[in-house]
């Protein structure tokens, strides 16, 4: 009952608020913040009720609802879910919360959506029937379209429009895939569809069908262009969900549907995936180093960072001969573990972007420099970001990237010593943005006037930091949650 | 119990680094100095500790892990302590020169507004250099590396205004991340083939994997083994800025004079040095690995000797010198005299350091001046620091009877010997390199403290106590260790539980009886000699004919602008690779991303993409409540499915 609660709680308040109207958006905000910070304790309550050990789905929920085609709501947890889910709780409140610090037209509205967005973004990652993830898929992409087009920049509806065809094009193809696994099996219980057998070329069509709707989403190159527009757009709480989760959502689709269902074809597909994953990594990383907007040079870094995940999916295949079970769980757990790291870090970026933007309304490099000569506090944090975001570590954004070239050097040196080079790259890219906007002799005189971050902007940061600090000590209490499941994972891929 | 005490000498800098971090400026100075001040002694007393109790009872060294910290299938990677006689030899190298720094720091940084944050950072230095020295395994070796670099990158940008030191630090990370992808492709190997991360394991059935090979190409296949060696050092050129990953050395000159004594002398430097002795036991087993880190070592420490000799900042001479003893360091790893090389690294970490903060105290009393060619003379007004220097430069070039003498003496009696391939070779460069290093040595001794005064001088007097009393503090050793140390640490079995020979490796000619012995051993050599001439030839030339070494770089004027430019390494980095990487960086982006893949293939969807933003834009403003009544319906259609279903109405 618990996953029910974490999916209709926030919708509900969410229409409470709408409900409440613009007079009351302050009682709004305090209500939403109070739900949904609630609704990250009672996320850890069931991080404490889950059992480790168990591979198979836990806290499930099944209630029949369209019963002619069989399609049932059919919740449940399992070790890849919880996580992610976790990672959603903690970072809705953290968004309402700085929601204030840059106040809006129809304050009401935008918090509202947000709590939609968080229940639909649980009920993504919750649900064990296809059709039931379909429906949130969707779902979720209304509340994130609202965000980006109403509360946006200046070009904001192009990049709502391209998001949404982006998006909207690969998901239809998901529909059918799904569709047809449903014809053939009768059932849209996912674990129905592992157990289908189809015959090689079928299998590559479903593999091709789902790729595409979660290439888009992770995104990887070259359905990635739609990626920095709509962060450049977004406001900052839209760009750190973004970022944060939604992306996630691609990388969670490969485990939890293309893998397990269509194991040949993505023994197929393997070395296409590689290389799109490795050209994520350089190429992306090389274009990250040219860019001129801080949001849009964490845009590349996070489509850098997500050729890890996709990497990690698929890197075991190339020991085709014999697939070892132990590298498939090492980079399974790799990827999964930098896209928990990946969340916290990138929504760190980005508040951090948010608390620059709104003193000097620019993301631009070029009009930074300096910052820390006024804002020392707030450059502690900012700096030890971006040495997460390269990988330091000691933070989480080591240990996903260490465990990926780990895995990926027990299957072929050239694929490590590539994806290693991101060692350099993302250093490059992320310190050398830091050198210029952070370190420096002040150039712009707008700088002068700041004032260092309140305690209202420290404390989210403050506990992103705390968190990615836990997760790059001691990352074990990660991994231990998700054993279980990626080594069952793991036996469906190897067959 | 040894245990929990060196597990508290580790974790004792790290409270006070972060204690000082955070309460510092609001409690003041004294708080800020003296914790950080006293967590250090306190890991240094427990070394020391640790020292006397392993010496009294070699069993109880230990390996032991503290936690696990990730743990996956099969697989399990661990936090651990390896405490030997080789960890316990680093502890209070890294322990004793950071007490030092510490408290010079005190005068050094009195004024500045940095301060507390200064001794946070090296108190979280220590930390780092410390968890490095005491890993058992890979993974935390690669911690502490990293750990390591990273405070070295805030040092050197310490004074982040500076264009020049937030250029210096930047450079510096970058290419030390370059050795550290190299180091980690080497642990990625060593995984691969272990399946573990543990020094132990791996170490013990090194030679199990002597015959297994990796597939380069279908024709090209090269030793596990030797890869893994070659990889793991160049982690270590990184790290010890070996050629042509040196060129951040110098630039990290740009920090305060403290960290440049601390981390860019004597520790986190030699951090390669430490790591090619504990990873002996892969070395040994490849006679390609160990020839290449000699060649290495070699060109380093002729090559970086040469640029110190036409420098003229007072650190930056300084730094090339360290570069140079570097690379005397790696030379000795490469003919397996890892005690020798462990040994110069020990005594070199009390001499730099200690010339590192001569040099600083001249900076001060010159008020931040740091050209030698405005010093001059200054040998009477600061008599203490003058002292010092001259017992820091005699220990520098192995003038007989000071530390150094010893250990670079040791190391160059056993390039002699060995028999490795590039050992003739090597052991030209080091004996060159002696002249040199006595001639560059000098030549800033002399230019300092002797020859004409400048008369912007005169006031100049001794800095306060607390940086004069490191001085003092550090000659000591810079005189004295030898004599008790050589015998014990280069040619008994000292290091015998944590280094690994191959029996083959035959390391001295010389049989070692006592100190004095060798000394009178070494004055039969040609390498003392080779020394003091060299203090000779520079004291004709920048004191005696001044007008010589000036009239020389006229007629050599392509070599001279060959080293002023320094071999146009940084030429080749920032104006060919850096750009270049730029430049593609920038053209994939404007002609892949934006030209081809969204102007190209989405070019159509990107056209009706303008048309429907069009007609959207028109709807658009102030019908905010048409999306938010889509939405409600959308939601509130679903939530009546499930109610329906609830209530058993089948759709």
């Amino acid at each position: 009952m618990i996953v029910d609660q974490l999916i209709w709680i926030p919708v509900l308040t969410g229409l409470l608020v709408l409900v409440l109207g613009e007079k009351r958006s302050n009682f709004a905000y305090a209500l939403s913040l109070l739900i949904s910070s609630g609704l990250f304790f009672l996320s850890i309550y069931m991080y404490f009720l889950f059992d480790n050990a168990l591979s198979s789905y836990q806290f499930e929920l099944k209630v029949p609802w369209i019963d002619r085609f069989n399609i049932n709501y059919h919740l449940g947890i399992d070790g890849i879910s919880l996580p992610l889910i976790m990672l959603t709780t903690f970072l809705s409140p953290i968004v309402i919360y700085t929601s204030k610090t840059s106040p809006k037209n129809k304050m009401h509205q935008y918090i509202a959506s947000f709590l939609i967005l968080e229940g639909m973004m649980i009920g993504v990652f919750s649900s064990l029937d296809a059709f039931l993830f379909y429906v949130f898929w969707e779902a979720m992409l209304i509340p994130m379209f609202l965000i980006i087009g109403i509360w946006g920049g200046k070009n904001r509806i192009y990049a709502t429009v391209k998001f949404f065809l982006y998006t909207f094009l690969g998901s239809v193809f998901m529909l059918i895939a799904i569709i047809f696994l449903y014809l053939k099996t009768g059932s849209y219980l996912i674990s129905d569809f592992y157990e289908v057998s189809l015959s090689l070329n079928q299998q590559i069509l479903i593999f091709l069908a789902f790729l595409f709707a979660f290439a888009v989403k992770i995104p990887m190159w070259p359905v990635h262009t739609w990626l920095p527009d709509a962060h450049v757009e977004a406001p900052t709480g839209g760009s750190v969900i973004l970022a944060a989760i939604l992306l996630k959502m691609g990388g969670y689709g490969f485990l939890r549907f293309s893998l397990p269902i269509t194991p040949e074809a993505s023994l197929s597909m393997a070395p296409i995936m590689i290389t799109l994953s490795l050209i994520a990594i350089i190429y992306i990383g090389l274009v990250a180093l040219a860019q001129t907007d801080m949001k849009k040079l964490i845009a590349y870094s996070s489509i850098s960072h997500m050729g890890f995940v996709t990497l990690g999916c698929f890197v075991f295949f190339v020991q085709s001969s014999s697939i070892n079970l132990d590298t498939i769980n090492l980079a399974i757990n790799g990827a999964m573990i930098q896209m928990i790291s990946h969340g916290l870090i990138s929504a760190a970026l980005f508040l951090s972007i948010g608390v620059m933007y709104d003193r000097l309304h620019s993301r631009n490099i070029e009009d930074y420099g300096g910052i820390v000569t006024k804002m020392p506090k707030f450059s502690v944090l900012m700096v030890f970001f971006a040495l997460s975001n390269a990988a330091l570590p000691g933070t989480s954004g080591f240990v996903g990237e260490l465990t990926v070239i780990l895995a990926s050097f027990k299957v072929n040196i050239y694929i490590a010593l590539l994806s290693a080079l991101t060692l350099i790259i993302g250093a490059a890219y992320t310190l050398w943005m830091i050198k210029r906007v952070i370190f420096g002799a002040v150039t712009n005189e707008k700088i002068n006037s700041q004032s260092d971050m309140n305690l209202i902007e420290a404390i989210p940061l403050g506990l992103i930091a705390l968190l990615i600090l836990l997760i790059g000590v001691w990352p074990k209490p990660l991994t231990d949650m998700m054993n279980s499941t990626i080594l069952a994972l793991s036996y469906l891929v190897s067959g | 119990m040894l245990f929990n005490l060196s597990l508290m000498a580790l974790i004792i800098p790290l409270i006070a680094g972060v204690l000082a971090g955070f309460f510092g400026k609001t409690i003041g100075k004294t708080f800020t100095n003296g914790v950080t001040i006293l967590g250090v002694l306190i890991s240094l007393l427990i070394s020391i500790y640790l020292l006397v109790s392993i010496l009294a009872n070699p069993k109880l060294v230990f390996n032991q892990n503290v936690y696990t910290w990730l743990s996956i299938g099969s697989y399990k990677l661990s936090i651990g302590l390896l405490v030997d006689n080789l960890t316990v030899s680093m502890m209070i190298v890294v322990n004793f020169v950071s007490l030092m720094v510490h408290i010079y720091t005190i005068g050094y940084m009195d004024k500045d507004p940095g301060y507390h944050r200064f001794f946070c950072y090296i108190s979280l230095f220590t930390f780092a250099m410390l968890s490095l020295v005491m890993s058992n395994n890979f993974l935390q070796l690669f911690f502490g590396w990293e750990a390591v670099g990273v405070m070295s990158y805030l040092l050197i940008g310490f004074w982040y205004t500076k264009e020049s030191a937030i250029k210096a630090n930047f450079k510096a990370f970058i290419i030390n991340r370059i050795g550290d992808m190299l180091l980690i492709l080497g642990i990625a190997l060593l995984f691969s083939v272990f399946g573990t991360l543990d020094y132990a394991h791996i170490f013990n059935n090194a030679e199990s994997i002597t015959s297994n090979t990796i597939n380069l190409s279908s024709s090209l296949e090269i030793s596990s083994l030797t890869l893994a060696c070659l990889f793991l050092f160049g982690g270590a050129m990184g790290k010890s800025a070996q050629m042509p990953l040196h060129v951040w050395l110098p630039d990290s000159m740009e920090g305060p004079t403290p960290i440049s004594a601390l981390i860019h002398a004597a520790t986190m430097v030699t951090a390669g040095v430490f790591m090619l002795a504990r990873m002996s036991p892969l070395f040994e087993l490849s006679a390609t690995a160990l020839s290449f880190v000699l060649i290495i070592g070699s060109i380093t420490a002729i090559s970086t000797g040469l640029l110190g000799l036409v420098q003229y900042d007072i650190k930056r001479v300084i730094a090339y010198s360290t570069l140079s003893q570097l690379g005397y360091m790696v030379v000795a790893a490469g003919v397996s005299a890892y005690s020798a090389s462990l040994f110069h690294l020990m005594t070199h970490a009390f001499f730099k350091a200690l010339l590192f903060l001569a040099a600083g105290s001249v900076i001060v009393a010159l008020h931040h001046e740091q050209d030698i060619r405005k010093m001059g003379g200054l040998k009477s007004k600061l008599p203490i620091t003058y002292a010092t220097s001259l017992i820091g430069s005699l220990a520098l070039i192995g003038f007989p009877g000071f530390s150094g003498f010893f250990s670079k003496d040791a190391l160059i009696e056993a390039v002699s010997h060995s028999s490795a391939y590039a050992s003739d070779f090597a052991y030209y460069c080091v004996l060159i390199g002696v002249f040199i290093t006595s001639l560059y040595t000098f030549r800033l001794f002399f230019l300092v403290f002797h020859g004409h005064p400048n008369n912007e001088n005169k006031n100049v007097k001794e800095p306060q106590l607390s940086i004069i009393a490191p001085l003092i503090l550090l000659a000591i050793p810079s005189i004295f260790i030898g004599w008790p140390t050589v015998g014990p640490l280069v040619f008994n079995d000292f290091f015998a539980n944590s280094i690994v020979q191959a029996a083959s490796n035959d390391i001295f000619g010389y049989q070692f009886t006592d100190s004095y012995d060798f000394l009178t051993h070494s004055l039969s050599g040609p390498v003392v000699y080779i020394a003091i001439f060299g203090i000779f030839i520079s004291y004709f030339l920048y004191i005696a004919k001044p007008e010589v070494p000036e009239r020389m770089s006229k007629t050599f004027n392509p070599f001279y602008k060959l080293l002023i430019n320094k071999y146009y390494f940084d030429h080749l980095y920032e104006n060919i690779f850096a750009k270049l990487f730029n430049n593609l960086g920038n053209s994939l982006w404007t002609k892949g991303d934006i030209k081809i893949i969204d102007n190209f293939i989405v070019n159509g969807t990107a056209n009706r993409v303008g048309q429907f933003s069009n007609k959207i834009r028109e709807v658009q403003s102030g019908y905010i409540y048409h999306y938010a009544l889509m939405m409600v319906l959308g939601l509130a259609l679903f939530l009546a499915w499930v109610v329906f279903k609830s209530l058993g109405l089948v759709l």
